[in-house]
C-alpha cells in the first residue's frame, strides 16, 4: 500500500494512495459539507458542496470524488474563495426550492438547511421562474414533493441500490425532475414501500406520510381503547431522535413514553416476533416432513413480499404464509387480548410502531385481517414516534425506566434480534432445534449468520438433519438468492429476507441520520450490537420458552398450525405487475 | 421543453416486434445499450411509446424509467408519432425574431395540437426545430421536404389547406 504526504490546509498528513479528499478530511476531523454523496451508492460529485482546493489544479475540485493520487498534493478546504463559491451554490439551489422551511417536516433535520445556516445565504439572492410540481400523495407510506428537491440523486441510488430503480432523472435542463416512468405517481409503478429514498433524502422532498395525527385522534377517543406494540428494533433506534448516541437501547424510556402519551395498554411486538416464529418454525418443520417448497422463505418484512410479487411472482410458493409479526401481533390483539379483557374489538385501535413505512402498506393488504377489521388499525414510524413524543413535550433522556403491559408483554431474545439482519433464522432455529432434539439446547448462538455482509449461509446439523439456509438484506441481494431458485441451483431449505439492507434496524422508518454521519458511521453494525446485547442480557431467549407465547396456545390457538392459527396468522399473496 | 406524450393508441406490427427483438439481442451484452437500441428502436416505429420502451427495458433488463430517462433526456426522441406530414417549424435565432413563435402559435390553433404532438387522425405532427440553414428566409416552416419561408401568421391557414384535400 501506497502512503502520500500531503498537506491540507498547511498541515502535514499521510494517506494511502487514492483516498479521496472526502475521506481524507475525514479521518483529520474536517467535514467538508456533501449533499450528494452516499458512500458506494451515489459517488457522483454532482452537488458542488464539497469543492476544495488544489494547488496547481485549474480548478476546484469535488472532493468526494477526487482521489489523491501524487505525493506532496497540497489541499485547502476552507478558504474564502471556496466559501463564497459552496454560499452561491446554495443561492443557486435555493433560487428554484420551495422555501416553506416553517412548515416542511424535515425542518428540524434538513441538511440544505443546515448548510444555509452556515454559510449564511441571502435566500432571494437569484429570484426568476420556479418549477412547480403537484405533490404525490398516491401511495399510503410516502409523500413525494418535487418542489423540495435539489436533484442530488441520493434517492434514486437507494432505489437502484434495491434493484427496484422506479425514480430517476426525467426530462433536461430546467425541466429535469425526479420522476416515475411516464410521469406516473408511485401507485402506478412497482415501488415496493421501502421507504430508503426518504432515510437518504437531504431535505423535505421524500418524507413517510405521517399518521400521527390519526393516533392522538383515537387516545382522545374515550370511546376507543388504544393498544400499542413497538417493534424490536426501535428500542435500539428511537434514543437517536433524542440526540443519545447510535446504538443506545431505550426500551424503558420508550415504555414510558407510549404511557404517558395516553396508550391503554403497550405491548411488545417481541412478542408477536415470538408467536411468527412458533407458527413459522412449524410450517418450515412441515415443508421437509411433507416434500413442500423449498426453499422456504420468511415473509415478515413487507417491502421484500411485494418486491417477490412485483418482480419474482413465480416464487410465490417459496413464501411462508405466515403474517409478519405486526400482524400477528394486531390479530392477536383483536381476537385473544380483546376476548380476555372483555372489550369489543371494533372499540379497540390497535396501533403499532414499526422501523418501516412499507407497515403503512401492509396493514391494508388483502387477507389480512378478520371480519371487515384490519388487524392494525395505525402503523407508524420511529420518527413519527419521536415527533408525537416532542409534541407532547415529554422530556424522554429523563425518563424512568417502565415495562411492557402484560399478556403480550413478554418477548424473549429471539425476538429482539428480529429486528437485525439474520435474526429472524437464528430464532427459528433456536426453536426448530429444541422441537426435533426435544431437548433445551444450550448453544444457541448462530454466529455464521450474523453481521452486516450481503448474503451469510450455514449448514447446521438440526437433530441429525443438516439444514443449509441463508441469510440476505437489501433488495440487490435477495435477487441474487431469487434468480438461483429460479435456475433450479439454490442449495438451501431456509432463507432469511429482509428488504432492507441491515434489516429492521436500517428501515425505511428509522431516524435519519445526515450525510455526513450516515457515509462515515456503520448504522446497521452498531444498531444491531445494541439488540444482540439485549438478546444476550434477557432471561428468556428462545421464542418457545416464553410464558405468554405458552399461555396463548394453551388457553386459545391450542398449537402452532392449529385451524385457528391457520385463520388469524397466515395469509396469502397476490402477483403484482410489474411497472 | 418536457416532451408530451402520445395518447395516440400503439399500433406496432408482430414485424416491428420481430426487429425489435433482434435489436435487442445484437446490444444485449453491451453495458450501454440503452441508447443505440432507443436508437434502432425509433428507427422501426418512428417514435418511443410506453409499448416500446417497455419492451426495450424488459429485453435490456433495466429499469423502465431509466430507459425514459433517456429518452426526455436527448432531444433526438420522440414520445409522439410523426404524422403523415410533419410540419417543422424553425425556432433558430434568425426565424425567431422574425416571429416564427406566432407561426408555431397560429399552427398549434388550427391542429388543435402542442409542438411535439400528432393529431389524431394521424395526418399532421408538429415539431418545433432548430436552426435548418435557410436564415435568408426567415421564418421558415418545412412540412415533410417541402419549404415555405418569408411566412406571415396569415400564410399558415393556406398552407394547410394544400395537404388537408
Amino acid at each position: 500500500m501506497e502512503m502520500l504526504n500531503i498537506k491540507i490546509n498547511g498541515k502535514d498528513y499521510t494517506v494511502e494512495k487514492n483516498t479521496t479528499i472526502l475521506e481524507a478530511c475525514h479521518k483529520f476531523g474536517i467535514k467538508i459539507p456533501t449533499l450528494c454523496y452516499l458512500k458506494e451508492i451515489n459517488e457522483i460529485g454532482a452537488c458542488r458542496m464539497c469543492l476544495c482546493e488544489v494547488k496547481g489544479a485549474r480548478s476546484l475540485v469535488a472532493a468526494c470524488v477526487y482521489p489523491i493520487d501524487r505525493d506532496g498534493t497540497e489541499i485547502f478546504t476552507n478558504t474564502p474563495e471556496i466559501q463564497k463559491y459552496r454560499k452561491t451554490n446554495l443561492e443557486l439551489l435555493l433560487s428554484n426550492h420551495d422555501k416553506k422551511c416553517l412548515s416542511c417536516p424535515r425542518s428540524d433535520n434538513c441538511e440544505l438547511q443546515q448548510l444555509c445556516l452556515e454559510y449564511g445565504v441571502d435566500e432571494t439572492k437569484f429570484e426568476g421562474e420556479e418549477t412547480h410540481y403537484d405533490e404525490d400523495k398516491t401511495t399510503l407510506h410516502l409523500v413525494r414533493n418535487n418542489n423540495k428537491c435539489i436533484l442530488c440523486r441520493r434517492c434514486v441510488a437507494a432505489c437502484k441500490e434495491q434493484f427496484v430503480g422506479v425514480i430517476g432523472p426525467n426530462n433536461r435542463g430546467f425541466d429535469t425532475m425526479i420522476g416515475c416512468n411516464f410521469n406516473k405517481n408511485l401507485d402506478e409503478v412497482s415501488c415496493v414501500s421501502c421507504g430508503q429514498c426518504t432515510v437518504v433524502c437531504p431535505t423535505g422532498a421524500l418524507v413517510e406520510r405521517d399518521d400521527t395525527d390519526k393516533v392522538f385522534a383515537a387516545i382522545a377517543d374515550p370511546t376507543k381503547h388504544v393498544v400499542v406494540h413497538t417493534a424490536p428494533s426501535i428500542r435500539a433506534t428511537l434514543g437517536e431522535c433524542f440526540g443519545m448516541p447510535v446504538g443506545t437501547l431505550v426500551t424503558g424510556k420508550m415504555v414510558a413514553a407510549l404511557k404517558m402519551l395516553g396508550f391503554d395498554k403497550v405491548f411488545d411486538t417481541n412478542f408477536g416476533a415470538d408467536l411468527t416464529i412458533m407458527e413459522e418454525g412449524t410450517e418450515f418443520i412441515e415443508r421437509v416432513k411433507n416434500g413442500g417448497t423449498l426453499p422456504m422463505i420468511t415473509s415478515c418484512s413487507p417491502g421484500w413480499v411485494k418486491f417477490c410479487e412485483h418482480y419474482y411472482p413465480d416464487l410465490i410458493p417459496h413464501l411462508s404464509t405466515c403474517k409478519s409479526p405486526q400482524q400477528m401481533q394486531g390479530a392477536m390483539i383483536k381476537s385473544y387480548y380483546a376476548e380476555k379483557a372483555g372489550i369489543d374489538p371494533k372499540d379497540i385501535v390497535v396501533v403499532s410502531v414499526m422501523p418501516c413505512v412499507a407497515k403503512k402498506f401492509e396493514i391494508k393488504r388483502d387477507d389480512q385481517g378478520r371480519d371487515g377489521m384490519q388487524d392494525n388499525d395505525i402503523s407508524i414510524s420511529t420518527r413519527e414516534l419521536a415527533k408525537m413524543i416532542k409534541k407532547a413535550g415529554i422530556q424522554f433522556t429523563e425518563l424512568e425506566d417502565e415495562k411492557f403491559d402484560p399478556v403480550m408483554g413478554i418477548g424473549t431474545g429471539a425476538g429482539t434480534i428480529f429486528g437485525a439482519t439474520g435474526g429472524v433464522m437464528e430464532a427459528a432455529l433456536r426453536t426448530v432445534a429444541d422441537v426435533l432434539t426435544g431437548e433445551d439446547l444450550k448453544q444457541i448462538d448462530y454466529n455464521e449468520i450474523r453481521g452486516t455482509e450481503p448474503i451469510k449461509e450455514a449448514t447446521y446439523d438440526v437433530a441429525g438433519m443438516q439444514v443449509k439456509v441463508a441469510v440476505t438484506s437489501g433488495l440487490k441481494n435477495a435477487a441474487k438468492l431469487l434468480d438461483d431458485i429460479r435456475a433450479g441451483k439454490s442449495p438451501y431449505q431456509f432463507i432469511e429476507v429482509m428488504c432492507c439492507p441491515g434489516g429492521c434496524v436500517n428501515g425505511g422508518g428509522q431516524p435519519i441520520q445526515p450525510g455526513h454521519v450516515r457515509n462515515f458511521t456503520d448504522l446497521k453494525a452498531l444498531r444491531a450490537k445494541a439488540l444482540y446485547e439485549d438478546d444476550l442480557g434477557l432471561p428468556l431467549r428462545k421464542s418457545h420458552d416464553n410464558p405468554e407465547i405458552k399461555a396463548i396456545y394453551d388457553e386459545y390457538l391450542e398449537k402452532p398450525g392449529s385451524h385457528l392459527a391457520h385463520e388469524l396468522l397466515h395469509t396469502s399473496y397476490v402477483e403484482r405487475e410489474k411497472n | 421543453m418536457q416532451k408530451k406524450i402520445s395518447s395516440i393508441p400503439f399500433s406496432g406490427t408482430p414485424e416491428q416486434e420481430a426487429q425489435l427483438k433482434e435489436t435487442i439481442a445484437r446490444y444485449i451484452d453491451d453495458p450501454g445499450a440503452v441508447m443505440p437500441v432507443l436508437q434502432e428502436a425509433q428507427d422501426i416505429y418512428g417514435y418511443l411509446p410506453y409499448e416500446v420502451q417497455k419492451m426495450v427495458a424488459e429485453g435490456l433488463g433495466v429499469p423502465l424509467e431509466e430507459v425514459y430517462g433517456v429518452a426526455t433526456f436527448y432531444s433526438q426522441f420522440a414520445l409522439s408519432p410523426k404524422g403523415k406530414y410533419n410540419i417543422s417549424v424553425c425556432l433558430g435565432t434568425a426565424c425567431y425574431v422574425k416571429g416564427s413563435g406566432d407561426i408555431l402559435s397560429r399552427l398549434s390553433d388550427i391542429l388543435g395540437i402542442e409542438a411535439e404532438e400528432c393529431t389524431a387522425d394521424g395526418k399532421f405532427s408538429l415539431t418545433a426545430c432548430r436552426c435548418i440553414g435557410a436564415c435568408g428566409l426567415a421564418p421558415v416552416i418545412m412540412v415533410n421536404e417541402d419549404v415555405y419561408g418569408r411566412l406571415t401568421v396569415e400564410d399558415v391557414q393556406g398552407i394547410i389547406d394544400k395537404y388537408n384535400d
